[in-house]
C-alpha cells in the first residue's frame, strides 16, 4: 500500500537556513546539509527546500546546497522558490534536485508547465499554488508570497496545471499558513478531489491532529510541514507513530 | 571493479553516482563508479547501470538515437552476459515496447510491454508516487539484508507488464499487483528508485555491487 508521505521544508536565504530545526545538537543551525541531513536520518519521506533569497546573485549559493544535500540524503528532494525558466529548473536538476517547485512563473506562464514537464518528465514538476479564501468554496491564486492576486481561480488553475504536466501540486492556505491552527480542510479536499495527480497539503500545521485530518479529511497524499519541526515541537518519527496509532499508513 | 552508469541525457544521474558511491563505501570496496556518455567504454565496464526519467518514448528515442549505443549494449549483456541494473525507466527499456507518448520499442531482453497503470479506484492518484511495501517473488541475493519493512520509493505512470511472471522479481501493490522489480539471468531492473530509497535503496545497490 502506498504511504502517505511527510515532508519538512526547510526556508534557505543566500545558502543558510533561516527557519530551521532548533535541535541542540546541532553544530551550526544555519546549515542547510546539515539539517537536512537529520532529516534524512530520521525517517522524511522528502526534504524539500524553499529558496527565499531576494537576488539572483546567490543563486550559485543555492545550487551548491543542493549538490551537498543530494551527496548526503537519499531521499526525494524538492527545490523551489525563484523559478523561472527552464534553465533554472535544469540547472537545479543537474546539481541534484530531484523535484522542481514552481509557483508565480507557472501561473503567469503556464507553457512553463508543459514545457518543463515535456523535456525532463512530469515526476519532476511540482506547482505550488498559494490559495486564498475568497468566498464560499472558492479560492484565488495569489503570487509574490500571498501579496498579489493572481485573479484565477485555484481548482481551475490547479486542473491546468495538471493538464500540462505537472506531476503534483503543493497547495498552500495563506489563510492559514503560519496560523497554526490547521490545513483548510476544505481547500485541500475541493483540489484532492477533483485532480487525479497528488496533492500536497501546506500552511496551517501545528499539531499531530492537523496532520492526520490533512490527510484522512483533506484527502492529501502528502503533507509538508515547517515550524512543528523545526522547533522541535514533535520529531518525524513522533509524526509517524501517532499516524499509524490513527490508521494512517505511513513508511516507519 | 569498474561500475559505469550511462548517461543518454535522461534527468538527473547525479543522485544515482551518488548512492553507487556510498554502497562500495559501505562495502569498503575500491570500485570505480563513473558516469559515461560514451557509449564504447561501456565494453570497459564490469557492470552498467541504466538510469531513466521522463517519458519511455523519450528515453528509447535518444538512446536508439545515440550512435552504437544499441549495439554496445547488446554485446555487454547478451553476448558478454555481464551484468546491468536499470533504474525505473531504464528498467521499461529492457521491454519489447512502450507504449507511453505515443509508444516506442525497447531493447527486448525481457517479453513484454510497458503500459500505463489501470487505476479505477477514483481515490488513488497517477503517478504512482511515494513510498510503497514490495513483495519479493524471487528470493534472489540481490535482495539481501533489507529491512523487515521493504519500503521504496517509486514515482510512475506506467508499469512493465512481462509475458511471463518468472520475470517479475518483486511485486508492489497500487489497486492490482504491478511489477516492481524484474529479473532475466544477467539482467536486473527495479521501477522504483534506489538511489531515493534510503536504507533499503544502498542495500540493492551494494548487493549488486556484489552480484
Amino acid at each position: 500500500m502506498l504511504k502517505k508521505r511527510i515532508i519538512p521544508c526547510l526556508d534557505v536565504k543566500n545558502g543558510r537556513v533561516v527557519k530551521g530545526i532548533n535541535f541542540v545538537n546541532l553544530v551550526d543551525a544555519g546549515d542547510p546539509v546539515e539539517q537536512a541531513s537529520i532529516y534524512n536520518k530520521s525517517g522524511a519521506d522528502e526534504i524539500c527546500f524553499l529558496d527565499i533569497t531576494a537576488s539572483n546573485e546567490n543563486r550559485d549559493t543555492l545550487l551548491d546546497t543542493v549538490k551537498k544535500t543530494a551527496e548526503c540524503c537519499f531521499v526525494p528532494l524538492t527545490v523551489g522558490g525563484g523559478v523561472r525558466t527552464v534553465q533554472d529548473i535544469r540547472n537545479l536538476l543537474l546539481a541534484g534536485a530531484d523535484k522542481v517547485s514552481i509557483n508565480t512563473a507557472a501561473i503567469k506562464n503556464p507553457d512553463l508547465i508543459k514545457e518543463s514537464a515535456l523535456k525532463f518528465g512530469s515526476q519532476c514538476i511540482v506547482v505550488a499554488i498559494d490559495a486564498k479564501k475568497t468566498g464560499d468554496n472558492k479560492w484565488t491564486v495569489f503570487t509574490h508570497g500571498g501579496r498579489e492576486s493572481a485573479n484565477l481561480d485555484v481548482l481551475e488553475f490547479a486542473k491546468l496545471a495538471q493538464s500540462s504536466g505537472a506531476g503534483e501540486i503543493l497547495l498552500t492556505s495563506m489563510d492559514k499558513d503560519g496560523t497554526k491552527s490547521g490545513y483548510d480542510i476544505e481547500l485541500t479536499k475541493t483540489i484532492s478531489e477533483n485532480l487525479t495527480i497528488p496533492v500536497i497539503a501546506s500552511g496551517g500545521v501545528g499539531t499531530l491532529e492537523h496532520i492526520k485530518d490533512g490527510i484522512v479529511l483533506g484527502g492529501a497524499s502528502a503533507v509538508l510541514a515547517a515550524s512543528i519541526f523545526h522547533f522541535g515541537k514533535y520529531s518525524i518519527k513522533e509524526v509517524k507513530e501517532y499516524l499509524k496509532s490513527q490508521s494512517v499508513s505511513v513508511r516507519i | 571493479m569498474i561500475i559505469s552508469i550511462l548517461d543518454y541525457g535522461s534527468g538527473n544521474i547525479k543522485s544515482v553516482s551518488k548512492a553507487v558511491e556510498r554502497a562500495a563505501l559501505n562495502l569498503g570496496k575500491s570500485a570505480q563508479v563513473q558516469v559515461i556518455a560514451d557509449v564504447k567504454k561501456i565494453k570497459l565496464s564490469d557492470k552498467i547501470i541504466l538510469p531513466g526519467q521522463g517519458s519511455f518514448k523519450q528515453c528509447a528515442n535518444t538512446l536508439f538515437k545515440t550512435t552504437g549505443a544499441i549495439d554496445e549494449l547488446n554485446e555487454f549483456v547478451i553476448q558478454k552476459k555481464k551484468y546491468i541494473f536499470g533504474i525505473c525507466v531504464g528498467m521499461q527499456l529492457f521491454s519489447d515496447y512502450g507504449y507511453e507518448d505515443g509508444g516506442y520499442k525497447g531493447l527486448g531482453w525481457i517479453k513484454g510491454e510497458v503500459k500505463k497503470i489501470n487505476i479505477t479506484d477514483l481515490k488513488l492518484k497517477l503517478p504512482h508516487m511515494g513510498w510503497n511495501e514490495i513483495k519479493i517473488k524471487n528470493d534472489h541475493g540481490l535482495f539481501k539484508n533489507l529491512s523487515n519493512d521493504k519500503h521504496f520509493y517509486f514515482v510512475h505512470s506506467y508499469h512493465f507488464v512481462t509475458s511471463t511472471q518468472i520475470n517479475v522479481a518483486a511485486s508492489t501493490l497500487y489497486q492490482d499487483e504491478i511489477t516492481a522489480a524484474v529479473i532475466k539471468d544477467n539482467i536486473f531492473g527495479t521501477q522504483f528508485h534506489p538511489e531515493k530509497s534510503q536504507t533499503n535503496g544502498i542495500k540493492i545497490l551494494e548487493n549488486f555491487i556484489n552480484w
